[in-house]
C-alpha cells in the first residue's frame, strides 16, 4: 500500500516535470513515436502477408507433390539417354496403384495458345490436359455444370471446364454451358466452369485457365509433340511421327501410310511412350508427403529402369518446401524492415539521452534543492528515470497508436493483408520502457552524482 | 540549557588542486533549543560554508558536530539526507522555488523524501495549512512567476516547516528583499521562534536584520571573534 502510494508519488513528480514543458517532451519522444510506429506498422503487415500466405497454401492444397521430367527443370525437353522415358501416362495409373500413402493423381499436359468464342479472343494463361483427378488433387470445385469424365480422357473428347477470368473474358455475361470455344481451330464444348480461386502464390490468376482432358490438348492441340515450351515447336512437329495417332486420332495429316494389323503385328514397332508434363499427387496427409516422396521415387526408378547409384532421370517437387521458402522469404523481409524500425528506436533513445542530459544540466539548482531537504542519491535517480521511462512510454503508445493506424491506412489504400499483433503491441511497450530505461540512465545517474551545495549555487 | 547544536573546534579547508585553502580554522560554538541567532561577517568569511556543515549538506575537514545531541561527523550521506529532511529546514537567499509549479505543490515536495509516506490528501492538507501559516492561504495555486519576492520567501518558508523541523537555517534570507518585505519575512521568523520555540539560525550582513535575533555571532576570517573590526561596542555579542 505504502509502496505503490510511493510509486504513484514518483510517477505524477515525474508527470509534472515533465508537463513544465509539454512542447519539448513531444519533440523528445518523437524519435520513440516514429521508432515504435515503424514497428507496429512492419509487425502488423508481415503478419498480415505470412497470413495469407499461409490462407494460399491451405488452399491450393499444400499436401500437393509435383513430379517432373528431370530433364524439363532444365528447359530443353529430352526424350532422355538410352531406354530412359520421361514421365508418361502409365506412369501417373503406377503411382496411384502401388503408392499407399498418395489419395490422387493427375497427369498433366499444359500449352498456351489462342482461345476464340464468337468474335472474341483470349490468351489463357493455362491450358492444362489433364483427368477428372485434376479437380480433386488441386482441392478444386465445379461452380456449375459438370466436371470432365474419364470417358472424355479415352475418348479425346472436346469438352472443356472453364476457369471464371475466362467466362468473364470470352462470355462477358452470357452463359457458358453447352456453347463452343475453338483452341488452334478445335472446337471446345464447355461443359462446366470452375470455382473461383483466386491469385497463387505467384500473384498469377489462378482462375485464368481452361481444363481439357489431357488426351485433347495432347493430340489435337498440340500434336503428337512433347514440346508446350513454344509454338513454332509445336506447329513444326505436328508433321512429326506419332505412333500412337492411331489410338487417339489427330487433325494433323499424317506423312506416312497407316499400318495395317497385321503389319503391326508382324513387325512391332518399339513403343515411344507419350510422355506428360507433370504427374500432380495428392499426398493422404501433410504427414504422409515423405512418405508418397519415398515411394513414388521407388516405384518410378523401377519403371524407367535406373540402376542403383545412378541420378533419377525425374524431380519431385514439395510444395511445402516452396510454401516454407515463401514464408521464410517473408520472415526475412520483415526481420530486416523491423532492424531498420529497431535502429529508428535507437536513434530516439539517444535523442531522449540527448534532451534529458540537458534537462538534468538546466535543473541542477532543482536537483540541489531536493537534496537539501531530503532526498537521497537514489531518489534523484530513479525521479530522472522514471522521468525518461514515462516520456518513452507515452511516445510508445503514441506510436502503437499511429503504427496501427498506419497499417490500417495500408490495408484499405494498397489492400495489403494487415493482421493486428498483440504480441507486437507488447513488444513495443516493453522495448520503449528499456529505451527509456537505458538511454534515461546516465542522465539520471549523473544528476544523482551531483554535489547538493554546488548544485544549489548553480547559475 | 538544552544544546540542539554543539560544535567544537570545527575545520573547513578546501583545496583547490596543491593548494589548501582553509575557509574555518577552528569554531566552537552552542545553540540553545528555541534560540533566534543571527551569524553576520564580511563576505567571504565563511558563513555559508559553516552553515552547510550545520546543514548537513557538506562535512567538515576535521571537528566534532552534534545535531539534537546526535554526532553527525560519521553519518553517510542517505543518513544525512534523512536528518536534513525530518531536522532540517532551509531558506536561501534566491528562495530555490520549483518554476512552473503551484506553491502548494513547492511547500509538498520535501514530504517525497519523507519515510513515513502520507497520502497525497493529507500532504496537500498539511502543505495548505503551513501557506494559510506562513499567510499565503489564498494563493495554493500561484506559481512562482505570479508571487512578489516576499511571497516567493514565505512559500519557501512554508516548505522549510512542512516536516516540523526544531531547527531551521536562514542564508542571508532577506539578501534578495527590499526592506519592507525583509521586515514581513523577520517578523515571520520571530513569531515561529516565540510561538512554536522554533530554533532559527539566519546568515546576514545587515545589522537592521541581526537586531531582531537574541544574539549574534561575529565570524570573521573563519574564526568566531567578540566584535567586527570597525564595529561600536553596543553590537557586541551576548553570550548567553
Ligand atoms: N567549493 C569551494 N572551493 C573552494 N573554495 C571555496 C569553496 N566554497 C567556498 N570557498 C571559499 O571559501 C570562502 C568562504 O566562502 P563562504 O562561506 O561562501 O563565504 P560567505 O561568508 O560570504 O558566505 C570564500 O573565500 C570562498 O571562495
Ligand atoms: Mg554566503
Amino acid at each position: 500500500m505504502r509502496y505503490a502510494q510511493k510509486s504513484w508519488r514518483t510517477f505524477r513528480t515525474a508527470l509534472k516535470a515533465l508537463l513544465r514543458n509539454p512542447m519539448r517532451a513531444m519533440l523528445t519522444t518523437l524519435g520513440i513515436v516514429i521508432g515504435v510506429a515503424a514497428v507496429i506498422a512492419m509487425m502488423e503487415i508481415g503478419a498480415g502477408s505470412s497470413a495469407s500466405i499461409q490462407k494460399t497454401i491451405a488452399k491450393m492444397g499444400a499436401n500437393v507433390l509435383d513430379v517432373r521430367p528431370g530433364a524439363a527443370a532444365s528447359g530443353g525437353v529430352t526424350f532422355g539417354s538410352g531406354s530412359t522415358t520421361t514421365l508418361t501416362p502409365e506412369d501417373a495409373d503406377a503411382i496411384m496403384r502401388e503408392c499407399s500413402a498418395v489419395r490422387a493423381v493427375a497427369p498433366l499436359v499444359h500449352t498456351r495458345a489462342q482461345v476464340v468464342y464468337g468474335n472474341r479472343n483470349w490468351v489463357p494463361t493455362f491450358i492444362y490436359g489433364s483427368t477428372p483427378s485434376y479437380l480433386d488433387v488441386q482441392n478444386w470445385t465445379i461452380g456449375s455444370g459438370v466436371s470432365l469424365t474419364n470417358r472424355d480422357v479415352a475418348n479425346g473428347n472436346k469438352v472443356c471446364l472453364l476457369g471464371e477470368t475466362l467466362v468473364r473474358e470470352l462470355f462477358q455475361g452470357e452463359n457458358p454451358l453447352g456453347k463452343e470455344i475453338r483452341i488452334k481451330n478445335i472446337s471446345f464444348r464447355v461443359v462446366g466452369v470452375l470455382g473461383r480461386k483466386g491469385a497463387n502464390m505467384m500473384g498469377m490468376d489462378q482462375d485464368d485457365v481452361i481444363i481439357a482432358p489431357w488426351t485433347t490438348i495432347k493430340y489435337r492441340v498440340t500434336g503428337a509433340t512433347l514440346s508446350d515450351a513454344n509454338q513454332s515447336a509445336s506447329s513444326s512437329s505436328s508433321s512429326s511421327v506419332n505412333t500412337l495417332s492411331n489410338l487417339y486420332p489427330s487433325d494433323q495429316p499424317s506423312l506416312y501410310p497407316e499400318r495395317s494389323d497385321v503389319q503391326a503385328a508382324d513387325n512391332p514397332m518399339p513403343v515411344r511412350f507419350t510422355n506428360i508434363d507433370h504427374i500432380l499427387v495428392s499426398a493422404r496427409s501433410a504427414g504422409q508427403i515423405p512418405a508418397a516422396i519415398d515411394q513414388i521415387t521407388k516405384v518410378l526408378r523401377e519403371r524407367h529402369r535406373i540402376r542403383p547409384g545412378e541420378a533419377d532421370d525425374f524431380s519431385i517437387r514439395d510444395m511445402a518446401q516452396m510454401t516454407e521458402a515463401l514464408t521464410s522469404t517473408t520472415t526475412q523481409m520483415t526481420n530486416l524492415l523491423l532492424a531498420v524500425a529497431m535502429i529508428s528506436l535507437v536513434v530516439g533513445g539517444v535523442g531522449i539521452m540527448n534532451i534529458m542530459l540537458v534537462s538534468v544540466t538546466e535543473r541542477t539548482r532543482e536537483i540541489g534543492l531536493r537534496m537539501a531537504v531530503g532526498a537521497r542519491a537514489k531518489d534523484i535517480l530513479q525521479q530522472f528515470l522514471v522521468e525518461a521511462v514515462v516520456l518513452c512510454l507515452v511516445g510508445g503508445s503514441l506510436g502503437i497508436g499511429l503504427g496501427h493506424g498506419g497499417s490500417l491506412l495500408v490495408r484499405m489504400l494498397l489492400r495489403w493483408p494487415v493482421e493486428t499483433s498483440p504480441a507486437a503491441i507488447a513488444a513495443a511497450v516493453i522495448v520503449s520502457a528499456s529505451v527509456g530505461m537505458i538511454f534515461g540512465f546516465y542522465p539520471a545517474w549523473k544528476a544523482s552524482r551531483l554535489d547538493p551545495i554546488e548544485a544549489l549555487r548553480y547559475e | 540549557m538544552d544544546k540542539i547544536i554543539e560544535i567544537q573546534d570545527i575545520h573547513k579547508t578546501y583545496r583547490m588542486g596543491d593548494i589548501a585553502v582553509p575557509v574555518l580554522k577552528g569554531i566552537s560554538l552552542f545553540v540553545g533549543r528555541g534560540e533566534m541567532v543571527a551569524l553576520m561577517g564580511s563576505s567571504g568569511s565563511g558563513k555559508s560554508t559553516l552553515m552547510n556543515i550545520l546543514g548537513c549538506l557538506d562535512r567538515p575537514t576535521s571537528g566534532v558536530y552534534k545535531l539534537d545531541g546526535e554526532l553527525m561527523s560519521n553519518l553517510s550521506a542517505d543518513q544525512r539526507a534523512m536528518v536534513r529532511n525530518r531536522k532540517l529546514g532551509f531558506v536561501f537567499q534566491s528562495f530555490n522555488l520549483l518554476p512552473r509549479t503551484s506553491a502548494l505543490d513547492n511547500v509538498a515536495m520535501p514530504l517525497t523524501y519523507t519515510a513515513g509516506h502520507l497520502s497525497e490528501k493529507e500532504a496537500r492538507r498539511r502543505a495548505a495549512e503551513m501557506l494559510a501559516r506562513v499567510g499565503l492561504g489564498e494563493r495554493l495555486d500561484h506559481e512562482p512567476s505570479q508571487l512578489s519576492g516576499g511571497q516567493q520567501q514565505r512559500v519557501a518558508i512554508a516548505r522549510a516547516l512542512i516536516n516540523q523541523p526544531p531547527l531551521i537555517l536562514a542564508d542571508e534570507p532577506t539578501g534578495n528583499l527590499d526592506s519592507r518585505t525583509s521586515e514581513e519575512v523577520l517578523a515571520m521568523f520571530q513569531t515561529l521562534h516565540q510561538q512554536e520555540g522554533i530554533t532559527i539560525i539566519m546568515v546576514t550582513h545587515d545589522p537592521q536584520v541581526a537586531r531582531h535575533a537574541q544574539r549574534v555571532i561575529y565570524i570573521h576570517d573563519g574564526l568566531i571573534v567578540d566584535r567586527l573590526p570597525g564595529q561600536d561596542d553596543n553590537q557586541a555579542e551576548v553570550r548567553p
